[in-house]
């Protein structure tokens, strides 16, 4: 697709507040990021003399002005320079998906600018195609952007992993917004097991980091820690399904068997994230092969989970793509980047649109 | 009428969700225009989302149910149009303040379906008519389950969740609910 050449140069800014983090960006040609500006990471609170709870969705409404300013100062933008406007509609927190969608649709209309109703998840996918300098950084387990063709010259199917606190899905992607989920958790995200069994382990939260860094050290190999639904002979209709709760309560299990004594932490976090991590790949694996994809994207929080990043890129039977750290979180350029694309495609949504905290990621979405 | 806790020892993950859902079914059948809040507590794996994936069942609800604990609040839409909330209060630091702020008193005072994992964290907000759900680890398998009705229209669902397990358990696992 000759996206960036045949459109003339947009420029667009986005909003995203499907959950905890108030953020806005400017983005141009879907690909560079102009600004990135996430409200948990600066301090805004400090003009409004006061404190507000971290998490409440009433936190959007005091940071949402502030941070679409910042996200145009540090681009070096003004309204005039813009194409269009981007918003995450859902899938998220009704309250607080409202919050970004009420801001965009007056903001638009205000300026007369046309506006990309975005899916969350969505956002994730396209944070692979996000401009990293087009290098390799191997600290990182981080390579280029995707390009919008391969070496062979085929773009698609893609195989995208969501791995997340809230998410946990394979989804083949036919084409720039289009697309077919192959499976998804049938009870606990993955990022949501790091958590939990942070906890049990007496760890810190988020759980991501704090196992990730419990476990180096440990022996993956210490405890057999069970790979749900990976049976394909008992499970053949959950082949690309995820199960993570009997594994956080065989983490528990584990934990009372040992007893209170000293119980071997770093083993126990590495035993577990080995789990984790092969059901991840090994399904990403297994569906590579059965569509024949050109590629695998990773993304979501728990794509920062080093042992995730490495087992992705040394172990797929295919090329894999992750974002950079930042981009693995909850941000708004991901979400300009879908808008471009989503404009070229579909145009832009009309204003009557409604916040969707169920959406998901299906064929048409 | 049951007023009294009444606790019982479930045997497997199957056997929790069995008896979720046959309350399921008596939330959805006796009591169709009425909102109803259930309130879970107990340690992780004790079986609160296990209980809620039958609840959703005997409610008719086909849609897997998902933990809820990242975005706080799930919904899904029961087929006499009213909608099961279910919210986890886990991982928030002032709970009674946060949840109250994306409007779960709204919630529990509407007919929806609500029901709540780690409520003890939220004992303010808890409507007067309530039911109470301790879960307890007893071994691998078994959980114990005990129930508090609060409120006259809890006490008698609960009577009758009483009684359809002395007639047995076994009879409510013959249900498409594990």
């Amino acid at each position: 697709m000759q996206t960036a050449n045949a459109a003339r140069a947009s420029l667009i800014l986005a909003i995203e507040t499907s959950c905890d983090e108030t953020a806005a960006a400017v983005i141009e040609d879907g690909r560079r990021i102009r600004s990135n500006v996430v409200a948990s990471q600066i301090e805004l609170h400090r003009a409004y003399g006061g404190v507000f709870p971290e998490l409440a969705s009433r936190q959007h409404v005091f940071d949402i002005v502030p941070v679409i300013q910042r996200s145009l100062d540090e681009a070096g933008a003004t309204w005039d320079d813009l194409t269009a406007l981007a918003v995450t509609r859902g899938p998220g927190l009704a309250g607080s998906l409202l919050v970004g969608v009420n801001a965009a649709k007056a903001l638009a209309w205000a300026r007369g600018l046309p506006l990309v109703a975005v899916n969350h998840l969505e956002g994730h996918l396209y944070s692979n195609w996000l401009d990293r300098g087009g290098r390799i950084d191997p600290a990182a387990l981080t390579r280029p952007s995707l390009p919008d063709l391969d070496a062979e010259g085929r773009a698609f199917p893609l195989l995208v992993l969501i791995v997340s606190g809230g998410h946990t899905e394979l989804i083949l992607m036919h084409g720039h917004g289009r697309y077919e989920r192959l499976g998804a958790t049938l009870d606990d995200a993955a990022g949501e097991a790091f958590d939990k069994v942070a906890r049990l382990l007496g760890l810190a939260y988020p759980g991501g980091p704090a196992v990730q860094a419990a476990a180096e050290g440990g022996d993956p190999a210490a405890f057999d820690f069970p790979r749900g639904l990976t049976n394909a002979a008992i499970h053949p209709e959950h082949r690309f399904n995820f199960s993570f709760s009997g594994l956080k309560t065989a983490v528990l299990r584990q934990v009372r068997e040992l007893g209170p004594a000293a119980p071997p932490i770093a083993d126990l976090a590495a035993s577990f994230q080995a789990a984790v991590v092969d059901v991840l790949v090994k399904k990403t694996a297994d569906a590579a092969r059965a569509y024949n994809v050109a590629r695998v994207c990773v993304c979501g929080g728990v794509a920062a989970n080093k042992a995730l990043r490495a087992a992705v890129l040394h172990r797929l039977p295919v090329p894999a793509s992750i974002p950079p750290f930042f981009l693995c979180t909850d941000n708004a350029a991901m979400i300009g980047a879908v808008a471009h694309y989503r404009l070229l495609t579909d145009g832009p949504t009309p204003l009557d649109f409604d916040v969707e905290p169920d959406l998901s990621l299906d064929a048409g979405s | 009428m049951q007023t009294e806790p009444w606790t019982i020892i479930t045997n497997s993950a199957a056997d929790t969700r069995a008896l979720a859902a046959r309350l399921g079914r008596e939330l959805a059948a006796a009591r169709p225009e009425a909102g109803a809040v259930l309130a879970l507590s107990g340690d992780l794996g004790a079986g609160k989302t296990t209980f809620v994936q039958g609840l959703a069942c005997g409610l008719g609800i086909a849609a897997a149910i998902t933990s809820p604990t990242f975005i706080l609040v799930n919904r899904y839409r029961l087929p006499d149009g009213r909608r099961l909330h279910h919210a986890d209060c886990y991982r928030l630091k002032d709970a009674p303040l946060e949840m109250w702020d994306i409007g779960l008193d709204d919630l529990l005072t509407g007919e929806d379906i609500v029901v709540i994992e780690w409520a003890d964290r939220i004992p303010g907000l808890l409507p007067p008519d309530h039911l109470e759900v301790a879960f307890g680890y007893v071994d691998d398998a078994r959980r114990s389950l005990t129930f508090a009705p609060h409120g006259a229209a809890w006490a008698a669902s609960l009577a009758r969740l009483q009684a359809a397990v002395a007639a047995g358990l076994a009879e409510m696992l013959d249900a498409p609910c594990h």
